[in-house]
C-alpha cells in the first residue's frame, strides 16, 4: 500500500503534465507563433499547396531537376513511410542499384563524361531529402538548359541563387531544394 | 576527413564544456531542494500521493519504488497501444498494434531504449506518441538520472541508511528539469520547421503532378524530450533524418547538444555534491577522451567512401560542391562530418536517434558506433546511466589499481569492500552476456536468421548490433533487421528489461552500502582520483574490459566485411 498509492497518483499527475498539457500547450502556442513551421513549411502555387519546402519530391521530367534516389515504399519520396535502403557497403544490390542509375544518368547527360556526384547515385537516410548538393546541381545544367532552351549561365546563375552555404558558415553542408530550384525554373521559363 | 569537418566537430565539444556547468548548478539545485517554483504543482500532488517530502527511503525502498513506477509505464503504454482504435486523436485511423510491437515497444520506451521495431508514422495514432511514448521519454530519463543521484548521495554521505526519496526525486527531476527546458527547446525546433499539429497526414499534387502524403503530428514536443531525456525514440520511422524532425544545421547542433547536455551536466552535479569539482571533471575527461577517439574512426571511415561505387562512376571525393563519401543512408544536408558526428554521439550517450542509416555505413564507421554501445553506455551514456555506469568503471578501476599496490582499494573515502565489489560484477557483466548469449541464440535459429536484410558478415552484424543496442540500452539499429517479428520483439524485449534493471538494482544496493560506511580521510597510499593517472586509467579500464569481451564478436562482423572491401 505504500507502494501503491504514490506510484499510481504521481503516475497519473505526470502523465496528464507531461503527455497531455505539454504537448497540447505547445501545439497551441506553436500554432499561435509559428503557424507556417507547425503545420509543414507548405509551398504553394495559384493558391493550392504543391509540397513542402522540407521535404523532397520526385522528379523525372527532362525539364526538372532531379532529386536523389529514395528508397520509400511503395513509392519514391513517399512522405507518410519515410525509410532508408538499409544496404550495407558489399550488398550486390546496392551496387546493381547505384550501376543502373549512374547508366541511367549518363543517357540523360551525353555531354558529362566524368564521375557523377555520389548524392545522386545513393539513396538518403530518410528517403525524404529535399536537397541535392550544388555538383549533383551542377551536373544537370546542360540537360535543363537543353530542355527549357536557355543558356548555361541562366542554369547556372538560377543554382547559385538557391545554393544556400553552411548555417554561420560553419555548420551542415551547402546544399539546393530541388522543389524550389524547379519552381524557380519554371518561373523564368515556363 | 576534412577542416570543415574537424571545426564543426571542435565547435560541438566545446559547447558541451560551456553547458556542463550551469546544467550541472541547476540540477544540483533541483535535488538539494533548493530550487521551488513550482511549489504550486508539486505540493497538492504529493498530498494526494501520500508522500512526505521529508521522509527518506533506504536502498532497497527506494528501488522498489522505482521498480514499480517503470512496471506501471510498461503497462500504460501497452493498454494505450492496444487500444488505439478506440481512443481519441488518431485522425489516420491507426489499429490495435499487436501485442508482440506493444509488448516490445512498452518496455522499450519503459527503459530508456527507445528501440522502435516499428514505423512511427505508419503505426501509433497521436495520442500513443502524446500520452504513451513521450510520457516515458519523460519518466524513464527521471528513472535514470535519480538513480544516479542516489547513487552520488552514496558517495556523499556518511553512516546514513538512506539515499532520498524517489518519489519526490523523480517528481522533482520531471518537473523542474526536463519539462522546463524540453518546452522551450520544442518550441524553438517548430520555430525551424519541426512540425506541430494534430492534424490528418496531407495529401496534395506536386509540382509534376504525382501526389504525396504528408505525414504530420505533434513532432516538437516529443522531439525535444526525445533528445533531452536521450531516448532516442522517433515520431517518424527515419527519427532524426526527417527533414520534419531535423530540419537543418542548426537543429542538427542543438539535437546533438542536448544529447550530451544532461549527461556531461551530472558529471558536474557528481562533483559538486562529493564535495570536490575536480572528480567530476576526470569523469567528464575521461567520457570525452574516448568519445573523440571514435568519432575520429567514424568520420574517416565514411569520409572515405565505399569502393564499390567509385568502381561503378560515382564521385565521392570532397569538394567545395560535395562532402563525397559514403552518402548511401545519409542527407545531403548533414553530409559526412555531422552524419559521423551524429552517429557517435547518439551511441555514446544511450540517445539512439539517427540522422543517417548506421546500416548503410563503412564497416569501420558502423563497427565505431557498435563498439560504444557495447562499452556499457559510460562514454557520457543515458541520462544517469552514463554516470552510474562510468562510477560503477571507477570502482573498477581503483579495484584494479588497489590489487596493484596491495592496498584496500578506496574511492571518494569509501573503502571499496566485498560486497561493492560483487555488485559491480553485476552491472558490469550483466549487459555482455545479454548480448552474446542473445546473438549466439539468434544466428543458430531460422527466426533469427531470417530477419537479415544484407547478406554475408554484414546480417551477422545487424542482429550483433540488435542485442547490443537493446540490452544496453541504446535504441539505434542496423535498422535493416526485420525485428517486427514475435520472435525478435519478445526476445529483444527481454534483453531490454534485464539490461536496464539488473545493474539498476546494483547500482542501488552500492549506493546503500556506501551511504552507510563512514569516510576515511585520505592518505598517503591513497590513489588520487582526480588526476591525469586516473582518468587514463579509467579509460584503460572501460576500453579494456569491452574489448576483452567483444573483440572476437566483432571480428566476425565489421572486421571481415572491412577486410573484403580493402579487396575491393
Amino acid at each position: 500500500m505504500r507502494l501503491i498509492r504514490p506510484a499510481l497518483v504521481l503516475f497519473t499527475g505526470l502523465s496528464v503534465v507531461t503527455g497531455i498539457a505539454y504537448p497540447l500547450a505547445t501545439t497551441g502556442l506553436a500554432q499561435l507563433l509559428f503557424p507556417h513551421q507547425a503545420n509543414g513549411s507548405l509551398v504553394e502555387r495559384d493558391g493550392k499547396p504543391i509540397g513542402s519546402a522540407l521535404i523532397g519530391q520526385a522528379f523525372t521530367s527532362e525539364r526538372y531537376f532531379w532529386s536523389r534516389p529514395s528508397a520509400t515504399g511503395p513509392e519514391p519520396y513517399n512522405a507518410g513511410a519515410s525509410g532508408g535502403s538499409n544496404l550495407g557497403p558489399l550488398n550486390p544490390a546496392l551496387a546493381e542499384a547505384v550501376q543502373g542509375r549512374i547508366a541511367t544518368l549518363h543517357k540523360a547527360h551525353p555531354d558529362q563524361d566524368g564521375p557523377v556526384p555520389v548524392d545522386l547515385v545513393t539513396t538518403s537516410a530518410s528517403g525524404l531529402d529535399p536537397h541535392i548538393s550544388p555538383a549533383a546541381a551542377n551536373y544537370q545544367a546542360s540537360r535543363i538548359a537543353k530542355a527549357r532552351g536557355l543558356s548555361a549561365a541562366q542554369v547556372q546563375a538560377l543554382i547559385a541563387e538557391h545554393t544556400q552555404g553552411r548555417f554561420l558558415g560553419l555548420l551542415g553542408e551547402p546544399v539546393v531544394n530541388v522543389l524550389a530550384l524547379n519552381l524557380a525554373l519554371d518561373k523564368l521559363k515556363p | 576527413m576534412t577542416a570543415q569537418g574537424i571545426l564543426q566537430i571542435a565547435l560541438f565539444l566545446i559547447a558541451v564544456v560551456l553547458v556542463t556547468k550551469p546544467l550541472g548548478q541547476y540540477m544540483t539545485a533541483v535535488f538539494d531542494g533548493r530550487a521551488n517554483f513550482l511549489r504550486l504543482l508539486e505540493a497538492p500532488l504529493y498530498r494526494l500521493a501520500g508522500v512526505k517530502s521529508g521522509e527518506e527511503q533506504d536502498w532497497k525502498h527506494y528501488a522498489g519504488a522505482i521498480l514499480f513506477f517503470n512496471l506501471l509505464g510498461v503497462a500504460a503504454v501497452y493498454a494505450l497501444q492496444r487500444l488505439q482504435a478506440e481512443l481519441p486523436l488518431n485522425p489516420q485511423g491507426m489499429g490495435a498494434v499487436t501485442p508482440d510491437s506493444a509488448f516490445n515497444t512498452a518496455i522499450s520506451f519503459a527503459t530508456n531504449t527507445n528501440w522502435q521495431g516499428y514505423g512511427g508514422e505508419t503505426t501509433m495514432s497521436y495520442l500513443s506518441q502524446m500520452l504513451g511514448l513521450s510520457v516515458q521519454n519523460f519518466l524513464s530519463a527521471a528513472t535514470g538520472i535519480v538513480v544516479a543521484i542516489a547513487l552520488v548521495r552514496g558517495f556523499a554521505r556518511k553512516g546514513s541508511d538512506t539515499l532520498g526519496n524517489a518519489w519526490v526525486d523523480l517528481t522533482r527531476c520531471t518537473l523542474y528539469v526536463l519539462l522546463p527546458i524540453g518546452f522551450v527547446y520544442a518550441l524553438f525546433l517548430v520555430s525551424q520547421g519541426v512540425i506541430q499539429n494534430l492534424s490528418a497526414y496531407a495529401n496534395l499534387d506536386t509540382l509534376e503532378g504525382g501526389r504525396q502524403t504528408l505525414a504530420m503530428g505533434p513532432v516538437a514536443s516529443q522531439e525535444a524530450i526525445k533528445m533531452l531525456g536521450t531516448n532516442g525514440g522517433g515520431f517518424f520511422n527515419a527519427n532524426s533524418a526527417h527533414p520534419f524532425e531535423n530540419p537543418n544545421a542548426l537543429t542538427n547542433f542543438v539535437e546533438m547538444l542536448s544529447i550530451f547536455a544532461i549527461p556531461a551536466g551530472l558529471c558536474w552535479v557528481f562533483g559538486e555534491m562529493v564535495g570536490d569539482r575536480r572528480q567530476g571533471w576526470a569523469l567528464l575527461s575521461a567520457m570525452a577522451v574516448i568519445f573523440a577517439g571514435f568519432v575520429l574512426l567514424a568520420f574517416a571511415s565514411e569520409q572515405a567512401g565505399n569502393p564499390v561505387l567509385s568502381r561503378l562512376g560515382a564521385d565521392q571525393a570532397v569538394s567545395a560542391w560535395q562532402s563525397g563519401g559514403n552518402m548511401e543512408g545519409k542527407e545531403v544536408r548533414f553530409g559526412i562530418a555531422n552524419s559521423a558526428l551524429f552517429a557517435t554521439i547518439t551511441t555514446a550517450a544511450s540517445c539512439g536517434a539517427v540522422n543517417a542509416m548506421h546500416d548503410s555505413f563503412t564497416p569501420l564507421g558502423g563497427l565505431a558506433p557498435l563498439l560504444l554501445i557495447q562499452l556499457g553506455e559510460v562514454v557520457f551514456g543515458g541520462v544517469g546511466s552514463g554516470l552510474y555506469g562510468m562510477l560503477v568503471f571507477a570502482i573498477l578501476a581503483v579495484f584494479i589499481a588497489g590489487l596493484m599496490i596491495g592496498r584496500t582499494p578506496e574511492y571518494l573515502g569509501k573503502k571499496i569492500e566485498v560486497y561493492e565489489m560483487k555488485m559491480v560484477s553485476i552491472a558490469i557483466l550483466t549487459t555482455p552476456f545479454l548480448v552474446l548469449a542473445g546473438t549466439a541464440i539468434a544466428v543458430v535459429l531460422e527466426p533469427g536468421l531470417a530477419g537479415r536484410a544484407n547478406p554475408g558478415a554484414h546480417g551477422y552484424s545487424e542482429i550483433l548490433y540488435a542485442f547490443s543496442s537493446a540490452a544496453n540500452n541504446n535504441g539505434s539499429a542496423f535498422a535493416g533487421l526485420s525485428a517486427n517479428t514475435p520472435y525478435y520483439n519478445s526476445l529483444l524485449g527481454i534483453a531490454m528489461w534485464l539490461g536496464r534493471f539488473l545493474p539498476m538494482l546494483a547500482v542501488l544496493a552500492i549506493a546503500g552500502s556506501l551511504a552507510a560506511k563512514k569516510r576515511v580521510p585520505a592518505g598517503v597510499g591513497t590513489l588520487t582520483t582526480h588526476g591525469p593517472l586516473f582518468v587514463g586509467l579509467l579509460v584503460g579500464t572501460v576500453l579494456l574490459l569491452g574489448a576483452l569481451t567483444f573483440i572476437p564478436a566483432l571480428a566476425l562482423g565489421p572486421v571481415v566485411e572491412q577486410l573484403m572491401l580493402f579487396a575491393q
